[in-house]
């Protein structure tokens, strides 16, 4: 019987000390935050969208292969003699025309592995994290500056260029067989040059 | 009284009975709902250090007005499997039950949809509507979570409602009245005349009293909480184990109504627990409208404590269903045969040997 009121004092007592503590909490500030109206301060090395800053990329393609995805592409086209591409801002020379830096981030992973080795401090994470898009095409973020057309304009300045040298190169072999053909002709006695003559070509 | 009133207003006898009887629907029970709803989810969320709705108007208090009009649009889904006179029938079953309480309800001394004898009787008889209703719903939905949530429900309102007649007859002995309204008028004046306080006794009798009728509204107060089917006692509808009880079939309106059933008989349950022990619309220091010598304010004072009183027992409700985890089904019967029955039952016999006094 004593065991009984006992049990019956316990859970009504028990029940009151409950009660006080949820009627606290009724008063405690909510830990909620407003998401889209009020932003969560983020982790101070919190890793999020990529951005490359294409003004400071000297095209070197060591971010690309440092992708453990492979979400990186990156085409580069050598200059010709004559056109200035600027520096960096660390004062590095830049000597490449980049045509294509296209980031996946359907694909990327977020792990970071790409802002270490760059040279020029150029690609790195911004806080970013709310770019949801509806196809998977648009995840696909082009970095170049260059219009297409101006790209297409460096490849072909760059083919251009090469084509020249070939020809000049050509030439100069021509040149070259018809000197040698004619030194040939003037001193058949002489197989030391004649072996490094055929070497060059 | 109201329905006076309105007859020498209007002039007709079947108009001033279509206000009164459609009142308590419109002034009281559906905004209640509304405001009872968005109340429950913004102090759970409180509670819980959360927020709750937000965004509806200023912070959420359109909410529960979006969700109706979200309620009203949806599809009415019926079920193949159905019984369909019972499955459409029992939502409006449960709703009378709930609503139909309300008519022996004193709002003010000047509000009463009906002003019976038998009061409390008539709204204890009257609520077994509700059980009714949510047995069929569940046998009609033919599911067997939805049967067993009536079934459940069947058997704790039952077996609750013994403790809350036994109390209620403890206060029938002790004042002798059936009526809420007299009941509420006994109480009057200052608060030490309320009931939990030992009522308009003096000397050694109302010392004795005041324990016992303490007891006697915790008792009434868990097993009505248990009547109306909420934590710690919402077994029927445990959505952890029975999905949601017997209203898992229903949709659109229909889910509505037995919703707004379930907060109308809050309300009910809560009145009820004011009107026996602490004094029902009475004030509990003399009503201004007195000193001023404006009569016309009285009425309006009444209505204001009692829904006062009312939403507070509602307010406790919310915040035991937040603080109190949901009983087992043996602990539930347990708790209702080994504990509430015989402490009424104590109660009732000393009661009566007090009044004998």
């Amino acid at each position: 019987m004593r065991d009984y009121i006992v049990k019956f004092w316990q859970g009504l007592f028990t029940i009151l000390i409950g009660m006080k503590v949820t009627f606290k909490h009724l008063f405690v500030p909510a830990v909620t935050i407003q998401y889209p109206s009020v932003k969560p301060q983020l982790p101070e090395r919190e890793r999020n969208r990529l951005y490359v800053n294409m003004d400071d990329c000297i095209g070197c393609d060591q971010c690309s292969r440092a992708c453990p995805v492979s979400c990186i592409e990156i085409e580069t086209v050598k200059s010709i003699p004559g056109e200035v591409l600027g520096t960096t801002s660390n004062g590095k020379k830049k000597a490449l025309w980049v045509t294509k830096f296209n980031i996946d981030f359907a694909k990327c992973c977020y792990c970071q592995l790409c802002v270490f080795p760059c040279p020029t401090e150029c690609i790195y994470m911004t806080d970013v994290y709310e770019f949801s898009e509806f196809s998977r095409e648009s995840l696909v973020y082009d970095f170049v500056t260059l219009l297409p057309e101006e790209r297409e304009q460096k490849k072909k300045n760059f083919e251009e260029l090469q084509a020249k040298k070939e020809a000049e190169k050509i030439a100069a072999a021509k040149k070259a067989a018809e000197e040698k053909a004619a030194a040939q002709a003037n001193k058949p006695e002489e197989p030391k040059s004649d072996n490094k003559e055929e070497n060059k070509q | 009284m109201m329905y006076d009133w309105l007859f020498s207003l209007t002039g007709n006898e079947i108009l001033a009975m279509f206000i009164v009887s459609l009142l308590p629907l419109f002034a009281f029970i559906l905004p209640f709902a509304l405001i009872a709803v968005l109340a429950e989810r913004k102090v759970s969320a409180h509670m819980q250090d959360r927020l709750g709705p937000m965004r509806v108007g200023y912070h959420g208090i359109l909410q529960t007005v979006a969700d109706i009009i979200k309620l009203l649009q949806k599809e009415d889904l019926v079920a193949t499997a159905t019984d369909k006179t019972l499955f459409n029938f029992a939502p409006l079953l449960v709703f009378m039950g709930s609503y139909a309480a309300f008519a022996a309800i004193p709002f003010s001394g000047f509000f009463i949809g009906s002003k019976i004898d038998l009061g409390i009787i008539f709204i204890v008889g009257v609520t077994g509507l509700v059980v009714a209703g949510i047995l069929m719903a569940g046998w009609a939905s033919n599911n067997k979570y939805s049967l067993l949530g009536a079934m459940r429900a069947a058997a704790q309102i039952i077996s609750y409602e013994i403790p809350t007649l036994l109390i209620i007859l403890t206060i029938v002995v002790l004042t002798g009245t059936l009526s809420l309204y007299d009941l509420s008028e006994i109480q009057t004046a200052y608060f030490w005349n309320w009931l939990i306080f030992g009522g308009p006794f003096f000397g050694l009798q109302k010392l004795l009293l005041i324990p016992l009728m303490i007891l006697s509204c915790l008792i009434i107060y868990t097993s009505t909480l248990a009547e109306v089917n909420r934590t710690p006692f919402d077994i029927p509808e445990a959505e952890s184990e029975l999905v949601s009880g017997y209203h898992t079939e229903y949709s659109g309106m229909k889910f509505a109504m037995f919703f707004l059933a379930e907060y109308a008989n809050m309300f009910a349950v809560s009145a009820i627990v004011a009107i026996l022990f602490f004094g029902g619309y009475q004030s509990p220091f003399g009503y201004l409208g007195n000193s001023l010598g404006w009569s016309w304010l009285v009425p309006v004072e009444q209505f204001f404590w009692f829904t006062a009183k009312g939403l507070f027992f509602v307010f406790v409700q919310m915040w035991l269903r937040w603080t109190l985890p949901r009983f087992r089904v043996d602990q539930l019967m347990a708790f209702c045969w080994k504990y509430l029955i015989p402490f009424s039952f104590v109660i009732l016999l000393i009661v009566g040997l007090i009044t004998l006094m």
